[in-house]
């Protein structure tokens, strides 16, 4: 670091901390943050280990740009696809938009895929994290929901038959199909509702749902910290060879060595 | 710390009935603002007033601390030392799994009166959300128009608006042939284009004659009647289901045939009623036998070893 700071200096520190100083002591927000962003990771990850965080980055893409397609969509049966039309037409950069969310859709489901992939062939799935594993199966059932609600209101003859096909694939369930089916149609027939009931459950039940489990996911993820691969020799037990950095697995920490902790603000 | 007197002590203003009448005055005044302009007025002045008393009291409260007390070298006054066999020393200890019941009832009924304030707020909600789906569910009678329209031996593709005050979205299309007469009475084959598969829209496996198109206004809205050949039966687009003319499925995937309407004849219009469902056809045209089921979603058998995965049908 560097040696003496000048009185001008520290004054100038201090005033630009000041904000800082103010939320920290009143909130605990930046000590917080600062917990959950500059955490300790095992040395030997890699950049399979950033496919969550990608998940987690398309899903925010969604989110966004779903809001601000709410601005325009018009949910009802004889102005869906003309609403629709106008964004990519007419609206500026209303292409952008609906591109950005027609195909981050399928970024998201995709990576979510990868992700499990990733946890799977890791092993980052066992003891502790095998609730972790439960909550992302259920993060992708409710983002595959997503899509298939989402798919509907674009409104043209691909999206009203799909969803057709749909529903009465759920209908085919023994026992409860039919009902499920009545249920997700909002009666026994396809109407208005039905529109403006799979818009409902896009944009406010199960984007809610997913904020939810992402957050139990989130917290377990900085609880039980980050798995080291399954080729990890120092995870296995063995003496870290000298030179790197020594790493550290997220839960076993035998010694405290924090020359090993990337990311640490120094 | 900068300062030295500690938490104790921070710039606190002596309690204050002033904000009360400020608030008061700015309700007022907003009131005023919709309602009439002296009652703005006045609440202006209160405002004014209260304002006025408000802040003198906050500026004089911090020149002189009057109610805090004298600042003492040894720090706050203390209170006289309670005696060992007095006060919190005195009391036995507490058992180390012991309830308290005044803390036990409290928690309880936070929880109860918490569950009983939920369940009131969602049990509609949910009924709302979910009951619609389930109860006034029962299909209308549509009506074809003129029996004339149908001559005997031919194939009509009916398109109609099964619920006309839902609009478009409720348009439903038949396969609609006369087949003259049985025993005396008319006998219409009126096939369902919803595929038993999935539910895709079957077509007619021949050409269709829309130059012969016609639009018949009935009270069910505008009905359009498409002469048709379906010399191939009907075949689905989306997963390539095929039926026989009869609705028979002769090929790929459906589990049954195609679903039927009801029919009568009233005032010499074709109604068409419920929609049924059936697992085959024996026999074509008028002499053609079938066993009606309730009505079943598609992809669902109605009759064989799989028809006891769907005992009971929601309202439709």
């Amino acid at each position: 670091m560097a040696g003496r700071k000048s009185d001008r200096m520290q004054q100038l520190e201090r005033a630009a901390m000041y904000p800082l100083d103010w939320l920290e002591e009143r909130s605990g927000l930046v000590g917080g943050v600062r917990y959950f962003l500059f955490r300790k990771v095992p040395g030997d990850t890699n950049w399979f280990h950033t496919l969550g965080s990608a998940t987690l980055t398309a899903f925010l893409v969604q989110l966004v740009t779903g809001v601000i397609l709410a601005m325009y969509y018009k949910p009802d049966p004889t102005h869906a696809h003309s609403s629709i039309d106008h964004i990519t037409h007419d609206v500026t950069l209303g292409w952008l938009v609906r591109g950005m969310h027609k195909w981050g859709a399928s970024v998201f489901i995709i990576l979510m895929f990868l992700h499990m992939g990733r946890v799977f062939l890791f092993g980052a799935y066992k003891y502790p994290r095998e609730l972790n594993w439960i909550i992302g199966v259920l993060l992708l059932a409710t983002g595959l929901f997503e899509g298939l609600t989402g798919y509907l209101l674009p409104f043209d003859q691909t999206a009203y038959w799909a969803t057709v096909v749909a529903i009465n694939i759920n209908g085919t369930a023994p026992f409860v199909g039919p009902y499920l089916a009545s249920l997700l149609r909002g009666g026994a027939e396809i109407g208005p509702d039905t529109l403006s009931r799979f818009y409902s459950l896009h944009m406010l039940l199960v984007p809610g749902a997913l904020i939810g489990l992402i957050t139990l996911h989130l917290y377990l993820v900085v609880r039980l910290g980050v798995s080291s691969p399954p080729w990890s020799g120092e995870a296995a037990g063995e003496e870290p060879e000298p030179g790197p950095p020594p790493a550290q697995t997220g839960l076993v920490q035998p010694r405290p060595r924090a020359s090993s902790v990337r990311g640490r603000p120094e | 710390m900068e300062d030295p007197r500690g938490d104790e002590q921070r710039h606190l203003p002596p309690p204050s009935l002033w904000p009360v009448g400020f608030a008061v005055g700015i309700v007022c005044l907003l009131v005023g603002l919709i309602v009439s302009w002296p009652v703005a007025a006045i609440g202006a002045a209160i405002v004014l007033v209260f304002g006025f008393l408000w802040t003198r009291d906050v500026v004089t409260g911090h020149r002189e601390p009057a109610e805090a007390p004298p600042p003492e070298p040894e720090g706050r006054p203390q209170a006289p030392a309670i005696p060992a066999h007095k006060g919190e020393a005195a009391m036995p200890e507490p058992e180390p799994a012991e309830r308290f019941p005044r803390s036990v009832f409290l928690e309880a009924s936070t929880l109860g009166l918490g569950a009983v304030i939920g369940g009131i707020v969602t049990v509609p909600a949910v009924g709302f959300a979910v009951l619609p789906a389930f109860v006034k569910q029962h299909a209308h009678e549509v009506d074809l128009g003129p029996v004339a329209n149908f001559t005997e031996g031919d194939w009509l593709i009916a398109t109609f608006l099964r619920e006309p005050t839902q609009g478009e979205i409720s348009r439903r299309t038949a396969f609609i042939r006369n087949n003259g007469l049985l025993a005396g009475k008319p006998s219409y084959t009126c096939i369902s284009n919803r595929c038993a598969h999935l539910g895709c829209p079957v077509q007619a496996g021949g050409p269709l004659f829309e130059d012969k198109q016609k639009t018949v206004k009935t009270k069910s809205g505008e009905v359009t009647l498409i002469p048709a050949l379906p010399a191939a039966g009907f075949i689905c687009p989306c997963h390539g289901g095929a039926y026989d003319s009869e609705g028979n499925r002769i090929a790929g995937p459906p589990v049954r045939g195609l679903d039927r309407y009801e029919f009568s004849i009233i005032n010499g219009h074709l109604i068409l009623g419920n929609t049924f469902s059936v697992a085959e056809v024996t026999g074509t045209g008028k002499s053609a036998k079938i066993k009606k089921y309730e009505l079943a979603g598609p992809g669902q058998h109605v009759d064989g070893i799989e028809s006891w995965m769907y005992p009971l049908q929601p309202p439709h």
